[in-house]
């Protein structure tokens, strides 16, 4: 655990009555420090391209009244700079209301260890395993003309200093194994990408060689769309296999639901609650409590202890996802859902692990059920238009569905639906419920946070694909 | 205040001199340093404001052919000598690669600094305000805008230094202004939303607020109740704001850590025609307070203008020290990609390009990252409108436009209509034959 005053000529008390004397007239505000550390060392090209360390210190003050937040930070955590910020947070604030500041439950509750990675594995031997990935990958096949390994490791302390003195701590580890392989044959290059993670150390995420499946599912991508075949255009059914396609259900509804959109009635969602927004079986959560996977979190970046937040319920929307302001203007509590980038970035309503629960169908029921159509088990990525509610996520692996059958795999095509009204186009959930490798980051408003996915196979009856065929 | 020279420099001195004393045989360091302002304001009403001071160094050391880097925001003196240590034990393990090393002394930059990127104007929190509240304005004067996602103005003043053990030491100033509205629209039970935005070196050449809201406007209304099209071959009209990511795609498939590793499909393309014959790209660094001007990269070498295509021949790389290497050529200055990127103007005006077909679709958002610059194929989201005749008619949205971007180079019309606005500039753009996937 870090101490955040150490080094500086302010103790936490003299923090504290700073913090209190600037929140005073406010709603609600806090001021949250944060040390991280974070390394990447990658391996590209037959070399260690680049082995970098990087540090990071401050703090970010906050103090919100009414709707309006003023937030400063800083990178030098001393009496002068958070006076300066206090100074610059006062003058913003001109109202008098000043009563909220609920609160916050107490918790024990420890989702992940507070291991931290980059010490427990010395970088000669993350350089050692990234040049046998390496040579294991290339030794594959001969078509394989390109690797690139990367070992990304982070730990930050984050602690939160609220009005009356109240402190609240986390230490949060995060590390990410990515491998991607290119191949050659007949002059037609393609790739494929795989990686592994969460809040462990990296030894946990290595045990049996794992490091080898994660080479072999890249590789095996790749191989496949060697062979893929221009993809058919236009709207068809859409099998989704387990796991990772969930960034459909991030994209489709997962933003859309976030408290602060809806408070600003900018979602096509906010007038829908308690409506059928989904087919009947569809249940979806957003749970920040999921041991050591990459979404989780002990305490969300205001404070409030995580949970397991029921979203859709059987095809009705129940709730939105809260952090602290968007929840009191619209007279509710935070679900632990408030989340940031970092000290430099503003508090908003973020997804942690979004997953949608398991069903009884078979996947394979899904497939024979299809006449045309397409299978698409992994994803690039996704982006969703809050506003419209379209949303889109690009396939990295697809197959087309031919009667019932899986035919050949077909060329990466973007996927484009409706938030709203694709989840009423669910016909079948499948009954094995998996979620993602650990490999989810999340953009919005520019601040990128690590998010989790899970799914059970689906088969959705229409959805737009962006293929070259028609 | 954003620090001096003097200061940045001090820290970069500590940390070569440190690096050399513990026995690194050269060493590279950037200190940078910014002090930005942020105004959000939604529904007339102040929504946020943001200040921030950041300060931080990225360090770079070598043990002969042995490289490794930190970056770091605590610059308190004890805390840059442990990092300095940690990186140099780090270089120490990190395996040796022929190709490390720092550019070319003779490709430093060691001109005059006459570009004029730096705007001393302060424009204080009121004004800021006042700016973004007429463009919201202007933008609810539609009485079809609804709601606001949210405008805002920001104020970015940075300095930095780039030093190295090769005597390289160099640095400046640079500024923006940067002003943008997002409103909603609402009509018979569709919302949609659009924005405008504006970005400058220098406050007086920004956008003025009511042309900002207006246009938000404007973009938000015309998406309202939009069609769903059938899939079929069109001919695609690129609005300004969408026809340069393509310019992107291209430098990103023509930079040279692309082009060594072989993760490209214009790889083995110098001199071939990859354009059609009308299609001329330059990248030009040095154009008077221009948002991608810029005096040397990354590196320190000078940035020189390139022709990267002419008459639609690829005739350059964007390159880099390293990567440069193992291509055989020297830096042009591209460490950090490319500058003012643009595509010189067709010999069509807006009217006639829009009126070259019976029937085409205009484009003006795209949604998703569906390119792939191993392969070129290209697939997205889109929204836009239908032009028949000349005539933009109804909207359209929840569709997919796709085709590859080797067939995409070669289709290209071009207006004439090109405006340096941004770093990466093209003019309206037409595309024959791509795939739209509808109903």
């Amino acid at each position: 655990m870090s101490n955040f005053f150490q080094n500086s000529d302010i103790d936490v008390n003299k923090a504290e009555k700073i913090v209190s004397d600037t929140l005073n007239k406010c709603d609600d505000g806090e001021l949250y420090l944060e040390d991280s550390k974070s390394e990447s060392i990658l391996l590209d090209d037959n070399k260690i391209k680049s082995s970098n360390y990087t540090t990071d210190l401050g703090y970010g003050f906050r103090a919100i009244t009414g709707d309006v937040v003023a937030y400063s930070h800083s990178n030098e955590i001393s009496n002068k700079s958070l006076k300066s910020s206090s100074e610059n947070l006062k003058s913003s604030h001109k109202s008098n209301i000043g009563s909220y500041n609920t609160d916050i439950k107490k918790t024990n509750q420890k989702f992940y260890s507070d291991v931290d990675p980059i010490e427990t594995k010395s970088l000669s031997s993350k350089i050692e395993l990234l040049n046998k990935i390496n040579e294991y990958a290339r030794s594959k096949d001969s078509s394989v003309k390109q690797v690139t390994a990367s070992f990304l490791g982070e730990k930050k302390d984050i602690e939160i200093l609220r009005s009356g003195g109240e402190l609240l701590k986390d230490t949060r580890p995060l590390v990410r194994i990515n491998v991607s392989v290119m191949v050659e044959k007949k002059g037609r290059k393609e790739t494929g990408v795989y990686g592994i993670g969460g809040r462990q150390s990296y030894d946990d995420y290595l045990v049996n060689d794992n490091w080898k499946k994660v080479c072999d599912e890249a590789f095996r991508i790749a191989s496949t769309n060697l062979e893929s075949k221009p993809s058919p255009a236009g709207e068809m059914q859409v099998v989704l296999g387990p796991g990772w396609p969930a960034i459909l259900i991030h994209e489709a509804v997962g933003h859309g639901l976030e408290g602060d959109f809806n408070r600003k009635k900018t979602s096509a969602f906010h007038d829908l609650v308690g409506k059928k927004v989904a087919s009947d079986g569809v249940t979806i959560i957003d749970d920040g409590t999921i041991e050591n996977r990459r979404g989780s979190l002990n305490i969300d970046d205001e404070g409030t202890p995580t949970e397991k937040t029921v979203l859709i319920e059987n095809g009705i929307l129940k709730n939105f996802m809260q952090d602290r302001m968007n929840a009191r203007l619209m007279n509710t509590k935070s679900t632990g859902n408030g989340r940031r980038e970092s000290y430099k970035h503003i508090v908003m309503p973020r997804m942690r692990n979004t997953i949608m629960l398991g069903g009884n169908n078979t996947q394979e029921e899904m497939i024979k059920s299809v006449n045309k159509g397409i299978f698409a088990v992994s994803f690039g990525g996704g982006q969703v238009d809050i506003t419209s509610g379209k949303f889109v996520f690009n396939c990295t692996e697809a197959y087309e569905i031919i009667n019932g059958k899986i035919g050949s795999p077909i060329k990466g095509a973007t996927l484009i639906g409706d938030g709203p009204s694709s989840l009423k186009e669910v016909l079948m959930v499948g009954n094995d419920m998996m979620m993602d490798p650990g490999i989810g980051t999340c953009g919005k408003a520019g601040q990128g946070v690590p998010v989790g996915v899970g799914q059970p196979s689906l088969l959705i009856n229409k959805m737009t694909v962006g293929g070259t065929k028609i | 205040m954003i620090k001096n020279e003097d200061y940045l420099n001090k820290v970069a001195e500590r940390c070569l001199s440190k690096a050399k004393k513990l026995g690194a045989t050269d060493a590279s360091a950037i200190v940078v340093n910014s002090v930005s302002e942020n105004i959000n304001i939604r529904n007339k009403k102040i929504d946020g404001s943001e200040r921030s001071e950041s300060l931080g160094i990225n360090l770079t050391t070598y043990i002969n052919k042995k490289k490794s880097s930190i970056s770091s925001s605590n610059l308190n003196e004890k805390s840059i000598d442990s990092l300095v240590e940690r990186c140099f034990e780090a270089t120490k393990v990190t395996p040796e690669d022929e190709l490390n090393s720092l550019p070319d002394k003779e490709l430093h930059f060691q001109g005059q600094k006459k570009l004029n990127l730096f705007d001393e104007t302060e424009i204080n929190n009121e004004k800021k305000i006042n700016f973004i509240r007429e463009a919201e304005d202007e933008a609810f004067s539609n009485p079809q805008i609804v709601n606001t996602n949210g405008s805002a103005f920001g104020q970015v003043k940075s300095n930095f230094i780039l030093s190295n053990s090769n005597g390289f030491s160099d640095g400046y100033k640079t500024s923006q202004f940067t002003a943008y509205c997002e409103v909603v629209s609402k009509n018979n039970g569709s919302m949609e939303r659009d924005y405008e935005y504006t970005s400058k070196r220098f406050y007086n050449d920004l956008l003025s607020p009511k042309k900002i809201g207006n246009r938000a406007a404007e973009l938000a209304v015309n998406k309202l109740n939009p069609r769903k099209i059938k899939s079929e071959k069109m001919n695609i009209v690129f609005d300004k704001r969408i026809s340069k990511n393509f310019l992107s795609y291209f430098s990103n498939a023509i930079h040279s850590s692309a082009i060594a590793k072989g993760t490209t499909f214009l790889k083995d393309k110098i001199d071939k025609k990859i354009f059609n014959e009308k299609i001329n790209i330059t990248d030009k660094g040095n154009i008077e307070k221009a948002n991608g001007s810029k005096y040397f990269d990354n590196e320190g070498v000078e940035v020189k203008e390139l022709t990267l295509v002419k008459d639609g021949i690829l005739k350059d790389y964007l390159i880099d020290t390293y990567n440069g290497k193992k291509i055989n050529k020297k830096s042009n200055g591209r460490s950090g990609g490319s500058t003012n990127l643009y595509f010189e103007n067709g010999d069509i005006n807006y009217e006639d390009l829009i009126k070259s077909d019976e029937k085409m679709l205009y484009i003006n958002e795209t949604i998703g990252h569906g390119t792939n610059l191993i392969t070129g194929d290209y697939s997205v989201g889109a929204s836009g409108r239908m032009i028949e005749k000349g005539e933009l008619l109804y909207p359209v949205s929840e569709i997919t436009i796709a085709g590859n971007l080797n067939s995409i180079f070669q289709n290209i019309v071009l207006a004439n209509d090109l405006e340096l606005n941004y770093s990466t500039n093209s003019p309206t753009m037409l595309v024959t034959g791509m795939t739209v996937g509808g109903r």
